[in-house]
């Protein structure tokens, strides 16, 4: 084979791969790996401080204007609450809740603060047909209900089991999640009401980045004092809020079976074989046509002229 | 009907009246019956009956879905955002209705035109599966009204779900066009009935793109949820291959289920060449489908080998895990191949039933029974039932509807085949003479 030919095979061959990556490049363009805004900001937890006294859901629940609870933000038997033998979880609202767990051979409780993680590369997002989230640059996982038709597959895809919906309206329903506050603060610059409001310094907000190595140190500090991990530094890919705990995640609540990469991951197995099938399916049953039907009759038997002929 | 067949009276299948008159669409509408003999009729029928009594239940309480919201007629759970109407709506009907491409591909790609005779109930079962699919989905949805917003207004193309609702679409359309042929005939319109003819190769190919992508589509969207989906269930690399792989054996046992179904209910309407043949096509589908379960049963072992779960089996989800695949898929292969060998058809039957039960099972496995196993297991609301119910009494009577009209199930006699029939008989006469 000259080389020539050879530079013209590649080329063709390339002109071609060309070809079929213009056909699923509109399915494919959000699964590259993303790693988050590297200004984005974040909120480290720290589980070991906080004492349970619910302010930051009172926070919430004046800052995104939710209605009043059943029991008021100072009843502590909340923690006691089990449905479906499950603690409290996300609401339409209580964008969030604190639990208590008890871990083995621990003297005190601990208080875990659950909301949105706003990770890296949400799982919400990706799963969103008609594209209602957005990652903002801030760091902040928002919605825009004005084009959502109501699926609710990100409540399916959300690893944390954060969306909630409005299911009780007829005319609007929607998804309602934490926002970060993305709307009255963080788009300002400002921390989240949550964080403020805290008593106890449990939340620290500021970069991810610089967060992470804060959240590092503390463990380096205080070996004895917090588990060797920081949940939601590499959790479906990272995750904007993240945890640092006394005992080990499992015993408080947390999911630790997660996979380390993005949910989408998962599924680019799926999206890859979209643009073979679109492409080569064509030509391949075409073909199957032209061979199985070669010296027989092209047209369809509705005339049954063929019924006799072809036998059974 | 058979009472009135009795009396020498056959339904209409045909242009022209035996006096040479043609029908009216009115007398169509009626099966060449009088008013009079179709009310009849109608009101003689047991399971008209058993329908009205559904519909008088549920229809009230879809309208008060549609007022009063979803949270009234299901659990409004957060954690099971999908229940019934799509678990089984979507998820169960759309592999029962993956006949349409296979039979069309037998048929017109593969050039098999000994299965004509089913081709057309094979269509017709894929377009109602998938437009109830549909009606399921617009009742789940929280706006259905938006149901167009992925097509026109806002887009998501990363998402799975972007693809099925494009595919699912689509494909409808596709099917639309390839079930329109028998209306065209039945309405006498026949250039609209050649026209669509002529593309039949385009839109078969283009119904097995279509198929083989929002069948796997579904499985895919499944693999959003990892720790949510029971291992067993569940596997990233091979869930859209097993949704694919069960959608083959899933339509053809709808369709040896849904012809088993008119041959003893509807007989009335079946032609000789649908009775002469439906045994010998009953076997050959249920060849068809014992093929498929084999793979499938083949890729559901490779899966679990592939993630490593042989551990699962010692709980109580494993045997559950193998309940299903024993019971609904390794034994209605045996049976079907029984069938198959000593052609008994009446098994051959049991089997496609139990298919189509194992199908149910898996996709229910899937959504809601073995979705959120480490959380708790929900049981649908009453009325989330009730609804389901009744929109899959409304798919039956439709497609009773349909079956007892349009040439499905018998060859309609237009008005020109009937005039070459008489011409060349007036030939032939003189000759003779």
């Amino acid at each position: 084979m000259s080389k020539i030919s050879r530079r013209k095979f590649l080329a063709g061959s390339v002109a071609g791969g060309a070809a079929v990556m213009m056909t699923p490049a509109q399915k494919s363009f959000a699964a590259g790996s993303f790693e988050g805004f590297p200004e984005g900001m974040g909120v480290l937890v720290d589980l070991t401080r906080c004492v349970g006294c619910r302010t930051c859901e009172a926070a919430c629940n004046l800052e995104q204007k939710l209605p009043a609870p059943a029991l008021p933000f100072d009843d502590t038997s909340v923690f006691d609450e089990i449905k479906h033998g499950q603690k409290r979880r996300t609401t339409d609202k209580a964008y969030t809740i604190v639990n208590r767990y008890e871990p083995k051979g621990a003297d005190e409780p601990l208080y875990r603060k659950i909301q949105c993680n706003h990770c890296n590369e949400p799982a919400c997002l990706t799963s969103c047909f008609v594209n209602a989230y957005k990652k903002t640059p801030e760091g902040a996982v928002i919605y825009n209900s004005k084009v959502c038709v109501g699926c609710r597959n990100c409540m399916i895809a959300c690893p944390f089991h954060i969306p909630a919906y409005t299911y009780h309206s007829a005319i609007n329903p929607v998804i309602k999640k934490c926002i970060f506050c993305y709307d009255t603060r963080l788009k300002e610059g400002k921390p989240p009401a949550c964080v403020e409001s805290c008593p106890q310094q449990v939340m620290t907000f500021g970069k991810r980045k610089d967060l992470m190595k804060i959240a590092h140190e503390r463990i380096k500090k205080n070996p004895g004092k917090y588990v060797d991990h920081v949940y939601g530094e590499h959790e479906v890919g990272g995750t904007g809020w993240f945890y640092l705990s006394s005992a080990p995640f499992e015993e408080a609540g947390f999911d630790t079976s997660l996979p380390k990469e993005p949910i989408i991951n998962n599924v680019k197995d799926f999206l890859a074989i979209v643009p073979m099938v679109l492409t080569i399916w064509p030509a391949l049953f075409t073909g199957f046509h032209l061979l199985a039907t070669k010296g027989k009759s092209h047209g369809h038997g509705d005339d049954h002229s063929h019924d006799e002929q072809e036998g059974h | 009907m058979k009472k009135l067949e009795t009396f020498g009276i056959k339904p209409h299948d045909a242009d022209l009246k035996t006096n040479g008159k043609q029908w009216s669409v009115m007398e169509k509408l009626l099966l060449g019956l009088t008013l009079d003999q179709y009310i009849g009729q109608a009101f003689r029928n047991k399971f008209n009956w058993f329908l009205a009594i559904i519909f008088a239940i549920g229809i009230p309480v879809i309208i008060y879905r549609f007022i009063f919201s979803l949270g009234a007629v299901t659990h409004a759970s957060y954690d099971y955002p999908w229940g019934l109407f799509l678990g089984f709506g979507l998820f169960c009907m759309v592999p029962l209705s993956a006949s349409g491409f296979m039979l069309g591909t037998t048929v017109e790609i593969f050039g098999r035109h000994d299965f004509e005779p089913i081709e057309r109930l094979a269509l017709l079962n894929g377009l109602l599966g998938y437009f109830f699919a549909v009606v399921y989905l617009l009742v789940d949805l929280g706006q259905p009204w938006r149901l167009a917003y992925p097509m026109v207004y806002s887009f998501g193309p990363a998402a799975v779900l972007f693809l099925v609702g494009w595919h699912v679409a689509t494909y409808l359309s596709v099917q639309i066009a390839e079930v329109s042929t028998a209306f065209f005939e039945w309405i006498g319109f026949r250039r609209g009935y050649e026209f669509i003819r002529k593309g039949t190769i385009g839109l078969t190919v283009s119904g097995i793109i279509l198929s083989t992508l929002h069948q796997g589509a579904l499985g895919a969207l499944f693999v959003y949820a990892p720790g949510k989906v029971h291992p067993l269930w569940y596997s990233s690399a091979f869930q859209w291959i097993h949704f694919f792989t069960s959608s083959i054996p899933a339509g053809l046992c709808m369709v040896i289920s849904v012809s088993t179904v008119v041959i003893y209910t509807m007989k009335w309407r079946c032609d000789k060449r649908f009775i002469d043949n439906l045994d010998r096509i009953t076997i050959s589908l249920a060849k068809g489908a014992a093929m498929g379960l084999a793979t499938y049963l083949i890729i559901k072992f490779i899966a679990i080998a592939h993630d490593n779960e042989w551990a699962y089996f010692a709980t109580g989800w494993g045997l559950w895990w193998l309940f299903e695949i024993i019971c609904f898929v390794t034994l209605p292969m045996f049976i079907l191949m029984y069938g198959i060998h000593h052609r008994i058809v009446g098994l051959c039957r049991i089997g496609a039933f139990m298919t189509v039960f194992g199908i149910l099972l898996n996709r229910l496995n899937t959504a809601l029974i073995a979705f959120n196993w480490k959380l708790y297991q929900e049981i649908p609301h009453m009325w989330e039932i009730i609804i389901a119910i009744t929109i899959f009494a409304i798919y039956v009577a439709t497609y009773r509807f349909i079956l007892a009209r349009l040439p499905i199930l018998y060859q309609y006699k237009s008005q020109a085949e009937e005039i070459e029939v008489e011409v060349s008989e007036e030939q032939v006469a003189p000759a003779k003479a």
